[in-house]
């Protein structure tokens, strides 16, 4: 470790806190209604947009209602994202000839991208055209984030509002959240992309002749704009198969910078736009709190591991730390602290493969992907995520002390805990329900590139990547099979519905309730007490769920690496 | 949920038009005229041939060059399209080695690497970067400590004096940008270009 990689960490925390307030004051006018300093310019357009789809703005929607939307937008947008990659050879764009993408590739892509996950089964340049990426992916990169911070924003409304039977209009939120915030954040940010160095044109792939004579195919496209939105939207579907390691979709150590910035900004500024909402922001910076502190642990364990590197490449001795599928101009704070951010937030990009590094450096990325990627989190996804905790950890503290458990004045009653449960629990069912069953069944088996516990975390990563929604890989999985693209899918669709279903449920629920005003008993929720009991409950049933799969994983390596043993495939 | 379809059928449509159209397309148009070369992919031509990218690295085998990072990716088997065959530096499938901190493959290819290199040059440790495979396999990036590494190599084989060859290295490390972010850094291609010119009358 260097003292120039924590400043590096350092700088990187400070710049996400400065952008909070300034980002979340904005969002916050954007989905209460009020006007912007874009309205001028975007008002129209989405009066237009409404005018045309036959969307009175001012008509609000009950939680029934607003989640028939939410699933009807999906069901659609999978039928043409579907549509598009099974047709890319017939459609036009397609420079490099692609072929028909296979059905069981295009269903687990198309579940992939609506659920905002981003798994990559294919390798961009290698299946698909210039039209998908753009009219097939890049769409559904902004719909997808749309759709995340549209959930979290009824959520806020369940616990802003009292006695009313609706939480807003679903059409509305994720018109706004496109057309007000993703959009004007995309374009400019496109050209710095560009500006670093990142192709943007509908070109063929290019042949070089190098120095040496041989030849060269060099892959390009329409990048830059796919980045941008993959980034901020937290989607983290590469235009290339190495993702943001590939040196056209990350450059330079600035752009890397910036795109860390951008996986984190809308994530932590909705935690003040939920303070701003229900009138207290220290309940904002209470919650961005918690986050920072797993987020922290996790950075520091992340760094530390991979700076030491791995003890059977050292005891060769090799020194510098695990510089395996890491990029140069990167180096090792910078690829940690990237591991650690994406899939802290559901980005699920990469500047370098998880797959080579160190056990315990891997298996931070884990953790975080198993507790529900609460820390920022999706767009959208990480605040729900995280409220549903909160509830939890409220409910705890009610059982402590015998009281009927309160937050911000809305008496925490059954109904929200057992959605709560609903949402928590379905993840470890799809992560650990279908790595037990790929580790029986020969398809799942034949998967693993890697042999021993590393072979078993790959499957695990695979299915917790999925259900999380993350879509970063041990990319030594062979997964574009038949088994792990339809699993995969699988744990995708649950992993996203049965989490957003129960957290609207709630928002109907709690926007019916009235407001308890608060008395001497009541436990205060923005104070540093409340952040130690929400990461302890976090840990607590992140722990007691997931330990014994990781110790059958990373720390099994870790101790078999640090006693000089390897694993060859094929024994 | 009827009452629904209009909106969003309609909705998706516009909104798929405005994201999945309108956006990449003005992007293209804007970025191609304010940075042409760039959008382009940054390539960089010598005597009207195109020697490929400023930002992709290439292979170099020869013993007059300055050689990159080994780069893990593939191409499909000539003779069995299931099935791959290594291909350093195929920017047209970019991919790691995806190999673990304890596959046995991995100990075996960086203990066969460390070999050769300590027979080139005993005099310094090998560079880390030197031995392990980069995350896209086309790294175009070695470390400051990696080109001086190669420098008696690349001296003996073109008949150059070392001085000079670190002279020219020294002068094309590209530093942390603003002193902070990332590591200091030698683009390959661009060195060896270099060399070529200082070769070249």
């Amino acid at each position: 470790m260097t003292l120039n990689g924590w400043i590096q960490i350092a700088l990187y925390g400070a710049v996400v806190l400065a952008l909070v307030k300034p980002l979340g004051s904005y969002m916050t006018r954007v989905f209460t209604g009020e006007r912007t300093l874009l309205s001028p310019v975007l008002g129209p357009v989405e009066r237009g947009l409404y005018r045309v789809s036959g969307i009175d703005a001012r008509q609000e929607q009950h939680w029934l209602a607003y989640t028939g939307a939410v699933i009807l937008f999906h069901v659609l947008g999978f039928a043409v994202l579907y549509a598009i990659l099974r047709l890319q050879a017939v459609l036009p764009l397609n420079p490099a000839d692609q072929a028909a993408v296979a059905p069981d590739l295009a269903f687990n892509t198309s579940a992939s991208f609506i659920t905002n996950t981003n798994w990559q089964s294919y390798g961009g340049e290698t299946t698909l055209s210039y039209l998908t990426q753009m009219l097939g992916l890049t769409h559904q990169n902004f719909l997808s984030a749309a759709t995340g911070i549209a959930v979290a924003v009824a959520l806020i409304r369940g616990f802003a509002r009292a006695s009313t039977g609706t939480i807003g209009s679903f059409w509305v939120d994720v018109t706004r959240a496109t057309l007000y915030v993703l959009l004007p954040i995309c374009i400019p940010y496109t050209l710095f992309l560009v500006w670093q160095g990142i192709p943007q044109t509908l070109g063929a792939y290019v042949d070089a002749t190098t120095l040496e004579g041989a030849h060269q195919t060099i892959a390009l496209g329409p990048v830059a704009s796919q980045v941008a939105i993959k980034m901020l939207g937290t989607n983290g579907g590469g235009f290339f198969n190495a993702n943001a390691a590939h040196p056209f979709e990350n450059p330079t150590a600035l752009s890397n910078f910036v795109q860390m910035v951008s996986i984190f900004v809308i994530g932590a500024a909705l935690t003040n736009v939920f303070g701003r909402m229900v009138g207290d922001e220290r309940q904002g910076w209470a919650i961005l709190g918690a986050m920072g502190v797993l987020f922290l642990a996790g950075v520091i364990v992340t760094y530390w591991a991979e700076a030491n590197g791995s003890s059977v490449l050292n005891s060769l001795g090799l020194t510098g730390g695990n510089m395996e599928g890491k990029e140069t101009r990167f180096g090792i704070a910078a690829s940690a602290l990237f591991a650690v951010i994406t899939t802290a937030a559901s980005c699920g990009a990469v500047n370098a493969m998880h797959d080579s590094f160190t056990a315990l450096g891997g298996l931070v990325p884990l953790i975080n992907m198993q507790l529900g990627e609460i820390v920022i989190g999706g767009v959208g996804a990480g605040l729900y995520g995280m409220l549903i905790f909160v509830i939890v950890a409220i409910f705890v503290a009610g059982l402590m002390v015998g009281r009927t458990p309160e937050y911000l004045g809305k008496k925490i009653e059954a109904k929200e805990v057992k959605m709560a449960m609903l949402g928590i629990l379905c993840l470890p069912l799809m992560m650990l329900g279908f790595t037990a069953l790929a580790t029986v069944l020969p398809a799942g088996l034949a998967g693993p590139a890697n042999a021993g516990p590393h072979g078993f975390t790959e499957i695990l990563y695979a299915y917790t990547s999925a259900a999380a929604n993350n879509g970063s890989a041990f990319g030594g999985l062979t997964a574009n099979t038949l088994f792990y693209n339809s699993t995969l899918a699988i744990g995708m669709l649950v992993g996203r519905f049965f989490v957003k279903i129960p957290v609207l449920a709630i928002a109907g629920s709690l926007a019916a309730k009235k407001t308890v005003p608060a008395s001497a008993g009541t436990f205060p929720t923005h104070g540093g007490l409340f952040v130690g009991l929400l990461v302890g409950v976090i840990l607590i049933i992140g722990g007691l769920t997931f330990f014994p799969s990781l110790a059958l994983g990373p720390v099994v390596e870790h101790l078999a690496g640090a006693a000089g043993q390897t694993f060859a495939t094929g024994g | 949920m009827l009452r629904q379809l209009r909106p969003a059928l309609v909705l998706l449509t516009a909104l798929t038009v405005i994201t999945g159209l309108a956006y990449p397309l003005a992007m293209t148009g804007l970025a191609g005229a304010i940075f042409p070369a760039r959008a382009a992919g940054s390539l960089i031509e010598r005597d009207g041939t195109v020697v490929g990218s400023s930002l992709i690295g290439q292979t170099f085998a020869g013993p007059g060059y300055f050689h990159g990072r080994p780069s893990a990716t593939t191409a499909p088997d000539p003779a069995d399209a299931s099935k791959t065959v290594p291909a350093p530096y195929n920017a047209a499938n970019s991919s790691g080695s995806n190999l673990g901190p304890t596959s046995a493959a991995l100990a075996e290819r960086v203990k066969g690497d460390l070999d050769a290199l300590k027979a080139e040059n005993a005099t310094v440790p090998v560079p880390v970067d030197l031995v392990t495979t980069s995350g896209s396999g086309l790294d175009p990036d070695i470390s400051p400590e990696a080109a001086d590494f190669q420098v008696p190599r690349v001296a003996r084989a073109r008949k150059i004096p070392e001085d000079r060859l670190r002279a020219l290295v020294a002068s094309r490390i590209e530093g942390r940008t603003l002193g902070i972010l990332g590591e200091p850094r030698v683009n390959v291609l661009a060195l060896n270009l270099a060399l070529e010119d200082l070769v070249r009358p």
